[in-house]
């Protein structure tokens, strides 16, 4: 491999110098997963394969769906994401550093000693981070909040939760998911990242969720399904979520995706939970992922 | 203290039509005044905790100075990790308030004793733990709550205290320690609505012709240091009393100051020792069964004196 002067350039490298146009959410799919495996290679980490299986929910949403401003990151109308399954972090701060709100540069610290990117998505610190996570059950509820904040306020801002399905063994999403109906919080936006995978096995192996869709029906919020690797449907998704302001109801989208998507040996394969990316896996990925920039 | 807090809160609703009262489906008679007069700025998020204090967290963020109320430890330990990773981490202004320190639920069994939360609250970076004693201290503390940026947590007692404080406490200051009588043999250290049993503790060591000084600690964290210090320089023994665990709570944020500082006098801890209770009873039943009512902590004083 050449030698880079900086992580940038590494990372940049495929695109062999032509401009990068990170608001097409497919080239920000593509580098959140290039970033995904340089970082997790680079310190050793682990959860590429939730950090693969959300980039496009995550690059559809910091391409247009979402109001935000990397020069402004705390305006006051801005959107607001929670990423309630904080161990894919790397997804959300590689989508920040690419679009805007800090250097590329910082993501090569990610791990670290001494450094602000921690493993699960912390907001100190950090522009345009919301709320730190890495607890699962946690985001909905306080999404939950910011959401009924702006209804009281009468703002025109919505907030998203991205969760993963594993995370909904926790009975903590299902308080949230009680509350949000109750309180008719129709710009609450969910994406469940529904990867079918979690920590040690399949999820219908280990707390069966199925059936999903019905479940969040039933508890009263607007159910969407979509592909969740396919960013014209997942923005025609979010389309449909904002126009359900005024129904009473949040929305849901639940996301089938792939976990490890866009590395062949990566996908629907547990060990890609923890499992770090080194030597000859990592150069493999590597190819893999060179082969399919957009 | 029950009613204190409410008539306290309802005057700064009127002020700050942005405060938001969040129950976990309690308070029944208690927050009725409120939800009828202000019911915009109430809400039940039900049976759930968690959930309760995450949208407390999340509601904050939208510039809402929001509290949550609920009984024993069902607003701080069924939701300690919301409270630390939601609450805390974030800076959120939210104001925990639990009726029923100590024994106040004392006939309803062990799921109902709040006897470390204190403790547990205390170890929280960034947390505020008010523990007023009386019905004065309550009405004191709350206006300088809600203007405590960040998490506070409010351990209340329950309805019909007695006011120990002559007359309302006028421009109280985060973190002072109230006292309440002087005195020239021991100092007695009181945190919460168990300051009843410590001002009449000091009653019966006068009749054995002891003179107690009775401190009150509204405010457990942070502490009143300078007047631990003062005290720690006077007496020989100071004894601490509290409705909750020996461990972590009053006595020990007293040892900790005074072992700070190389002090030479004795502390001596009244409180839960580290047990649950599973025998039941009133609040006055408990305080005795543990050896913390005013005759036990007259009669305990009394023996470390001699000692």
């Amino acid at each position: 491999m050449p030698d880079y002067a900086s992580y940038e350039e590494k990372t940049h490298a495929a695109f062999g110098g032509a401009p990068i146009d990170t608001g097409d959410p497919k080239v920000l799919a593509w580098l959140i997963r290039r970033h995904g495996l340089e970082m997790t290679h680079l310190s050793r980490g682990s959860h590429i394969g939730a950090i693969f299986s959300v980039a496009e929910i995550i690059a559809t949403l910091y391409t247009g769906v979402m109001h935000v401003d990397p020069a402004q990151p705390k305006m006051p109308d801005r959107d607001r994401l929670i990423l309630s399954k904080g161990h894919a972090g790397a997804a959300v701060y590689a989508a920040l550093a690419e679009r805007g709100f800090f250097p590329v540069e910082e993501l090569s610290t990610h791990y670290g000693n001494g450094s602000r990117l921690s493993g699960h998505v912390s907001h100190k610190g950090i522009p345009g981070v919301e709320f730190s996570t890495g607890s699962l059950g946690h985001g909905l509820a306080v999404a939950a909040g910011m959401a009924m904040g702006a209804k009281l306020d009468k703002a025109p801002w919505r907030t998203y939760a991205v969760l993963g399905d594993g995370e909904c063994d926790e009975g903590s999403v299902w308080e949230a998911a009680l509350q949000a109906a109750q309180f008719k919080l129709d710009n609450l936006i969910a994406v469940v990242d529904h990867n079918h995978m979690q920590s040690l096995d399949f999820c219908e192996k280990t707390l069966a969720l199925e059936p999903f869709a019905d479940k969040w029906r039933d508890f009263g919020w607007n159910t969407l399904v979509v592909d969740g690797h396919d960013v014209v449907a997942l923005q025609a998704a979010f389309a449909q979520a904002k126009e359900n302001l005024g129904s009473g109801k949040p929305t849901v989208i639940i996301a089938e995706t792939v976990k490890g998507k866009g590395v062949s040996f990566m996908e629907n394969d547990i060990l890609w939970h923890y499992r770090t990316p080194q030597g000859e896996e990592y150069q493999a990925a590597l190819k893999e992922l060179e082969a399919q920039r957009p | 203290m029950r009613d204190a807090f409410v008539r306290a809160l309802m005057r700064e609703a009127a002020a700050d039509p942005k405060l938001t009262l969040i129950t976990g489906d309690l308070g029944f008679g208690v927050l009725k005044p409120f939800w009828e007069t202000y019911p915009e700025q109430f809400i039940n998020a039900g049976i759930a905790e968690q959930g309760m204090t995450g949208l407390a967290a999340g509601l904050a963020s939208t510039g809402r100075t929001v509290l949550t109320y609920s009984i024993g430890n069902f607003p701080t330990l069924r939701c300690l990790e919301q409270i630390r990773n939601d609450c805390t981490y974030h800076d959120a202004n939210v104001k925990i308030v639990c009726v029923g320190g100590g024994f106040v639920y004392g006939s309803l069994g062990m799921s109902h004793h709040a006897t470390e939360d204190m403790a547990v609250l205390r170890a929280l970076p960034g947390v505020t733990v008010f523990t007023p004693g009386d019905p004065h201290e309550v009405e004191a503390v709350v206006p300088v709550m809600l203007r405590t940026p960040g998490t506070c947590y409010l351990r209340l007692g329950r309805g019909g205290e007695p006011y120990l404080h002559h007359r309302p406490i006028e421009g109280w200051q985060l973190p002072r320690a109230i006292t309440l009588q002087e005195g020239t043999d021991v100092a007695i250290l009181s945190a919460g609505g168990i300051l009843t049993q410590t001002v009449s503790a000091a009653n019966l060591l006068r009749e054995q012709g002891v003179s107690a000084e009775v401190v009150s600690f509204p405010c457990i964290k942070p502490i009143d240091e300078e007047k631990i210090i003062e005290l720690g320089n006077r007496f020989r023994d100071i004894v601490t009393v509290e409705e909750h665990s020996i461990v972590g709570g009053l006595g020990s944020a007293v040892c900790e100051v005074l072992a700070g500082i190389g002090s030479h006098c004795r502390v001596h801890r009244i409180g839960m020792p580290d047990v649950y209770s599973s025998i039941v009873g009133t609040q006055q039943y408990l305080r005795g069964e543990y050896q913390m009512d005013d005759k036990a902590i007259c009669a305990r004083t009394l023996a470390w004196l001699r000692g």
